[in-house]
């Protein structure tokens, strides 16, 4: 079935199919009406789950690893400050190995402060162990949480589903809803290994010694190297997940098929413009009017960044003349994180592109259509005249 | 105290006379694509403009309108300032969701916001104003030159039919059924009758029908 709603909305009823049991939030624009929509529908009773009001996004998280780890599948969601505030919870719930998905609706961090659309938010949480998968549309927002149930629940990692505040979240589009019976098929319920119980009691994460040790039944535990570099090995391992799942859902639903990158117009493209969320999306009318003036140039928009798929970006970009990587984040002092992450699976390649850098939307500034076209003219036309330092787009000094 | 921070107070710093670059010189370009119809609807917070074009989205997209796209203003609404909602429309899918700059018509639902606000402001040639006013078309005068304008008493006609004071988001339909024959009537009817299920239904419907049948239509 077809429905016209917003994109918080879409994500709303994404939880609700994937049958989420326990939701902790505390509201924060962009993201209010998704937990809002939540709490309505467990109080119509449509959704079987507890809904927790708690007084800050450190509790919302606490909360979802507590739930989590008595083996019930945990929802929760926010965005800028509110997920910087859940900082510590989110090293927390990767190194617990809590499967638990969170919608981070991206939008700019204060200060100044902002309420508008910027990807600073999670792209500043992208060393926590989180995995971060990013949706360009409703239909990918609705269809991505299911998704990301299945992907945490398989390799014992949390999932952030990112999209843009306001652009996706309060924007109304068409979009269908996933049969639940459907949905019910390709996500079965979640069987941890161990659940917390008081008749099988145990500590769990407490302090690690630096080396390995018999534990108490005798048997050589791992010491905290150990079970990093496992969290490490298992989010590269994840890599094929994406692909698995995808290939299952495409089989299932009728849509899917680029876990990773999801390419434009890229086939005989000497010119490839990357970049996450929706503005990929934006950008395939640019690529459109660029290719009615001759110009060999697609895009790419990349649905995962964490963890980072840097054969499948080398495999696609390798050989290329020009990659124009547009960012809506900074690593602040250098450049621009996705920017340094593409160089850098590009490194090992035979043959590099020049790799371009442009920041634009920061704080949600407006994007126009005339600069996204000069800039890629710039990058296809004198494609060694701009350097390694990142180009502001739209910059008003 | 230092320029580095967002303080008001640093008027002198941060109004000095602004060099637009590069980027701006762009601003005139026009590139849209053709098979979108953008339309703006001009309201005050609390008026119901979003829920309108929410009505007029769906219907667009039961009637063949595969691609549909409505974003209100971002960022804070106060109730009673004027508000912006746009709302695109095409028979394929829709990848720009910027909001509109240039649009084939506008919708004003409250004719007080014309002296207001800007409501033309980028309005093609040949676009169409629709305005809630008890005024006929003859007695507005915009800038823009070549443009259709089409008027109803939306305002009236709700008290007539029964709906309370101010109920006027769904009458204004009526103007836009009848001044662009896009969407059948019926079909929005329809669509107006599924949004305020439990909300007097049937009037808003009513609402819609009367103004539809009191539409004037005039040029500019």
């Amino acid at each position: 079935m077809h429905i016209i709603e917003s994109g918080n909305v879409a994500a709303a009823y994404g939880v609700n199919l994937a049958r989420a049991q326990v939701i902790a939030a505390y509201p924060i624009t962009p993201q209010t009406p998704l937990t809002e929509k939540l709490s309505e529908l467990v109080d119509a009773g449509e959704m079987n789950a507890q809904y927790i009001p708690v007084e800050s996004e450190h509790s919302a998280l606490s909360v979802c690893i507590a739930a989590s780890s008595a083996g019930s599948r945990a929802f929760t969601a926010t965005s800028a400050n509110g997920l910087l505030y859940m900082n510590e919870q989110l090293h927390w719930a990767a190194g617990a190995r809590l499967p638990i998905v969170m919608c981070v609706v991206n939008r700019g961090i204060g200060a100044p402060w902002t309420v508008w659309n910027d990807h600073q938010d999670a792209i500043s949480q992208r060393d926590t162990g989180w995995m971060q998968l990013y949706a360009c549309d409703h239909q990918q927002i609705i269809d991505t949480v299911i998704q990301a149930y299945y992907l945490a629940e398989t390799v014992s990692i949390p999932v952030m589903v990112c999209y843009d505040g306001y652009i996706l979240s309060h924007t109304y589009m068409p979009f269908e809803i996933p049969d639940a019976k459907t949905v019910d098929m390709f996500l079965p319920p979640f069987t941890p290994a161990y659940a917390l119980e008081p008749s099988n009691p145990a500590n769990l994460n407490t302090v690690t010694l630096p080396d390995i040790r018999p534990d108490v039944r005798g048997n050589m535990a791992p010491a905290y190297m150990e079970i990093r570099h496992n969290l490490h090995m298992d989010m590269r391992e994840a890599i094929d997940v994406v692909a698995d799942i995808d290939k299952k859902f495409k089989k299932t639903f009728k849509r899917g098929g680029n876990p990773y990158i999801e390419p434009y117009r890229c086939d005989d493209a000497d010119f490839v413009a990357i970049c996450l969320g929706s503005l990929s999306y934006q950008l395939r009318d640019v690529i459109d009017l660029l290719r009615d003036e001759g110009l060999p140039v697609g895009v790419m928009g990349l649905r995962l960044f964490r963890p980072f798929p840097d054969q499948a970006i080398a495999g696609a970009l390798s050989g290329r003349k020009c990659v124009i990587v547009f960012e809506k984040a900074l690593s602040y002092g250098n450049q621009g994180a996705l920017y340094a992450d593409i160089k850098s699976a590009l490194y090992p390649c035979k043959s590099r592109p020049i790799v371009h850098n442009y920041i634009l939307g920061l704080g949600g500034r407006e994007i126009k259509t005339a600069q996204l076209i000069e800039a890629l003219r710039k990058s296809c036309k004198k494609p060694k005249e701009i350097g390694d330092t990142p180009v502001w787009i739209g910059l008003k000094l | 105290m230092p320029a580095y921070c967002n303080y008001q107070i640093y008027s002198e710093i941060r109004f000095r006379p602004l060099l637009f670059r590069e980027w701006d010189v762009m601003r005139g370009e026009t590139m849209m694509r053709k098979d979108i119809i953008e339309i703006r609807w001009h309201g005050r917070g609390g008026q119901g403009a979003i829920t309108a074009a929410k009505i007029v989205a769906n219907a667009a997209f039961a009637s063949g309108y595969s691609g549909v796209v409505m974003a209100p203003t971002f960022g804070t609404e106060r109730r009673g300032a004027p508000v912006l909602t746009s709302l695109k429309i095409s028979k394929q899918k829709i990848y720009d969701l910027s909001p509109i700059t240039q649009p084939d018509m506008v919708i004003v639902l409250d004719h007080l916001l014309v002296k207001e606000a800007d409501v033309t402001n980028g309005l093609k040639p040949g676009g169409l104003v629709i305005i809630n006013t008890p005024k006929p078309p003859g007695e507005y005068r915009f800038k823009v030159k070549g443009i259709k304008i089409a008027t109803a008493d939306v305002t009236k006609i709700a008290s007539e039919v029964g709906l309370p004071q101010g109920i006027i988001n769904t009458g204004i339909i009526g103007i836009f059924a009848k001044a662009t024959g896009l969407i059948d009537i019926e079909l929005l009817i329809t669509e107006i009758e599924n949004e305020f299920k439990g909300k007097k239904p049937k009037r808003n419907g009513k609402a819609a029908r009367v103004t539809f049948a009191r539409t004037l239509v005039g040029g500019n």
